[in-house]
């Protein structure tokens, strides 16, 4: 392993990090027909490099700690990776590299033209995108992950409306003040903390934190304000109304990446201020209530994803759905699997929906239509994405063995474990609306057409086989899960 | 003592009159000056609690270049009104909404800045740790002003993330371009009325503004200012010329002007890895250079702010350059 003698873990935390942003500054600098490639060929290094990162980190079972500026905290900004940091970070890797291959021949410009407008944005905004979901997973610093969040916005919002379309401006429009509000909260929150103790590090706040016997007012209320802030973020009911227009009206490749990656990032903040800032609060009723809201978001999104008639919409309701299993891991957290369950569903959701919704693109483009009645015939004419699309589906909806059914396996687990049975109905009952609604495609699509002769064009096969890797790999992800024995301690 | 709470408390009254007037005012135009002149008093409070940097960048950005942009939209949504005036006009009001949310939405907002005025008084005071750090910390870096150790050298990943922001914004402006006129200049800024005051005034001010922004940007190393306070002034001295005719918004696709905007960040991340190089780490400086590494950076800086901030106020690409 002479390549990691020379890039040892440190160096790699960096990388992975700086990587992608240098990407975008140099795609927006140069642009033209150049940007695509070099955003492709960040995505390629960048692979590289999270692929070693998650080697190191997991073959030699170590957490690697970087010291940005060699300014230890409380002054300086602290950058962290472990065992599940490099998991999502694989996780993201291996969707937004995925979703720009198969994206790579959109937006070109016509022979006497230089570049495009959505060309340059996509190709800009997609790796600066990438590079902040990074520096939400790596940095340990509580404000650094406010900077992290306000990119994603800035990066997310312009993407929602990359058609130009009208209807798409609104969808975006009501993101951003959904999203803006979020920041407001969130960094409200962070300035009473630093206010209380002076550092913004996430892990000498947990250590002050632990000696408390009561906790302050001003603690309460920010993290109040900030767990508020973050669920408007991550569109639980009843924050969930942005969602549906701005993830089912942006162009496919966007929707994949909007679901599977950026939805996650204040999830994932939301996960350190409970498990790591604040450990052993399953309990109080502020994991309670999110628990319940997760609950209610499983139902109310798989009940509006069975409504719609159309694919992308009845795709970003879904979203909605399975973002609320995610919420139901912090009335569990007294479990030991509630965690890892977490963990493996972000990661095999992620997965499956860019399956998802980056089928459902070619769906449109190829097969011309995408409302849900009119699907029949699909089965014959695109075969392999119907495939992937049912592959990405069995994960969603967690038949054994993909992630899905893992993860919901692991989350009853924690439920019986903890004695709160309850929390076994919105889990089991969710399944039941995933399979109601995407059983609900696969059966209009396997059906003959009317009007046999469906003259359509032929997907890509770098498309479809895009596709079917990122299905696979939540399937995979799955049987990875259950090789490490059950739940992770 | 009691001339200065006197003063205070005028500060406080005038600053809470303004926000109110920002957030009833019906005319746009109204608010948004309500909202500038709110921003300039808050510098000045902001000065009564000795946060000079803070009062700078309050008074360039939060009320010149917000204001700015504010009112360009103002002026935008005028000339639509009057281009169309059947057409449904944006209007600075709450659309009809059902009185009960109104008033749910009001009480949360009114219990949230209650507990938070309680809260802010049981802070402890000052909050230490990072203080004393700071000034423990700050010889190393061979600066004076403790802001510009923080933004620079300890939390230089913060000041990198929001340099690239800067930059991702603007192609968000851009991104809501038509496609037909993609590549090309942003609509004029030059007013309609020739004015003969206006060239006078955009012949006569750069030089004076453009040595004040050149200034705050030096003086940053030790006293209050830096690059975004130096930036904007420059931006504004570069608005007024475009603004008075004695210059021409590039097009968008003029590489000079992207090197210009996205220099900034690309030569700090440059420094930042060349810190690598030379052992001290990414985004560390050297013994002995740091002082030297920074002001390249921020100088630098400036100029890429001063760019981006003015080609924000330009706005999207307008017409295609022709072929």
């Amino acid at each position: 392993m002479t390549e990691l003698a020379v890039f040892g873990g440190k160096q790699l935390v960096v990388l992975a990090l700086i990587m992608p942003l240098l990407g975008a500054l140099l795609a927006f600098t140069i642009g033209g027909r150049t940007a695509r490639w070099i955003a492709l060929l960040t995505a390629l290094v960048e692979l590289v490099v999270v692929v070693s990162l998650a080697w190191i980190v997991v073959d030699q079972q170590i957490v690697v700690e970087y010291q940005l500026g060699g300014w230890e905290p409380p002054l300086g900004v602290r950058l962290r990776a472990d065992g599940a940091t490099v998991l999502v970070l694989l996780t993201a890797t291996v969707v937004m590299t995925a979703t720009m291959i198969s994206a790579h021949a959109d937006w070109q410009p016509l022979p006497d033209q230089h570049e495009t407008r959505a060309g340059l944005v996509f190709w800009t905004l997609l790796p600066a995108l990438w590079a902040a979901f990074n520096t939400v997973l790596l940095s340990q610093d509580l404000f650094n992950l406010f900077v992290a969040l306000e990119i994603l916005t800035f990066c997310a919002v312009p993407l929602v409306c990359l058609n130009g379309k009208a209807e798409t401006f609104a969808a975006a429009l009501r993101y951003l003040l959904f999203a803006l509000l979020g920041s407001v909260l969130y960094l409200l929150g962070a300035g009473l903390i630093y206010g209380l103790w002076g550092t913004l590090d996430i892990g000498l706040l947990a250590l002050e934190i632990s000696k408390l016997n009561r906790y302050p007012p001003a603690l309460s209320l920010a993290l109040g304000l900030m767990t508020a802030g973050l669920m408007a973020k991550t569109a639980i009911v009843p924050l969930h109304l942005w969602l549906p227009p701005a993830h089912a009206g942006a162009p496919a490749p966007v929707s994949a990446i909007l679901s599977a990656v950026v939805v996650k990032a204040a999830f994932v903040v939301l996960l350190r201020l409970w498990f790591e800032l604040m450990p052993g609060s399953a309990d109080t009723m502020v994991a309670q209530t999110q628990g319940v809201l997760g609950g209610l978001a499983i139902v109310l999104g798989g009940v509006l994803a069975l409504r719609q008639s159309r694919l992308k919409p009845m795709i970003a309701y879904s979203t909605i759905a399975q973002m609320g299993y995610l919420f139901l891991v912090f009335p569990l957290a007294g479990a030991a699997s509630a965690w890892g369950a977490g963990l493996l569903h972000l990661c095999s959701h992620a997965l499956a929906k860019a399956a998802l919704f980056l089928a459902a693109g070619q769906i449109i483009t190829h097969f011309g239509d995408d409302r849900i009645d009119h699907l029949a015939g699909l089965g014959h004419v695109m075969p392999l994405t119907l495939l992937a699309f049912g592959v990405a589906g069995f994960s969603l909806m967690g038949l054994p063995p993909t992630g899905g059914f893992v993860a919901k396996w692991w989350l009853l687990q924690a439920a019986i474990e903890t004695g709160h049975w309850g929390w076994a109905v919105p889990i089991l009952f969710g399944g039941l609306l995933t399979a109601g609604y995407v059983f609900r495609v696969l059966a209009v699509a396997l059906r003959p057409a009317a009007t046999p002769a469906l003259a359509a064009s032929t997907v890509p096969h770098t498309a479809n086989a895009m596709i079917l890797l990122l299905a696979l790999s939540s399937l995979l992800l799955g049987l990875a899960a259950l090789g490490t024995g059950l739940p992770p301690q | 003592m009691t001339l200065t709470l006197f003063a205070d408390l005028g500060l406080l009254i005038i600053l809470l009159g303004l926000a109110i007037i920002t957030a009833f005012a019906r005319p746009a135009f109204v608010a948004v000056a309500a909202y500038m002149a709110y921003g300039l008093v808050m510098a000045l409070a902001w000065v009564r609690l000795a946060a000079v940097d803070v009062a700078l960048t309050e008074a360039a950005i939060g009320s010149g270049l917000t204001g700015m942009l504010l009112l360009g939209a103002v002026a935008w949504n005028q000339r639509q009104t009057e281009a169309h005036p059947r057409r449904r006009q944006i209007r600075l009001q709450v659309p009809a909404t059902h009185p009960l949310l109104i008033i749910v939405v009001a009480a949360v907002c009114a219990g949230v800045s209650a507990v938070l005025a309680w809260v802010v008084v049981t802070l402890p005071e000052p909050p230490t740790l990072q203080v004393e750090q700071v000034r423990l910390a700050l010889p190393a870096t061979g600066l004076g002003n403790p802001v510009t150790g923080v933004l620079l050298a300890f939390r230089a990943i913060d000041t990198l993330l929001e340099s690239v922001v800067l930059v991702f914004a603007l192609v968000g402006v851009w991104s809501l371009a038509d496609d037909a006129a993609w590549g090309g200049r942003p609509r004029s800024l030059r007013l309609v009325q020739h004015s003969h005051a206006l060239t006078l005034l955009g012949q006569l001010l750069p030089p004076f503004g453009v040595l004040m922004g050149l200034y705050l940007f030096w003086a940053g190393a030790d006293a209050p200012g830096g690059a975004f306070q130096g930036g904007t002034l420059l931006a504004a001295m570069w608005v007024l010329a475009l603004s008075a005719g004695l210059a021409k918004v590039p097009a968008v696709s003029n590489r000079q002007l992207r090197l210009l905007i996205s220099i900034g960040s690309l030569l700090f991340l440059a420094i930042g890895l060349a810190g690598w190089a030379g052992g001290v780490g990414f985004l560390g400086y050297p013994a002995g250079w740091s002082k030297a590494l920074i002001l390249i950076i921020e100088a630098t800086l400036t100029l890429s702010i001063a760019v981006t901030l003015g080609m924000l106020v330009a706005g999207r690409p307008h017409r295609a350059l022709p072929r």
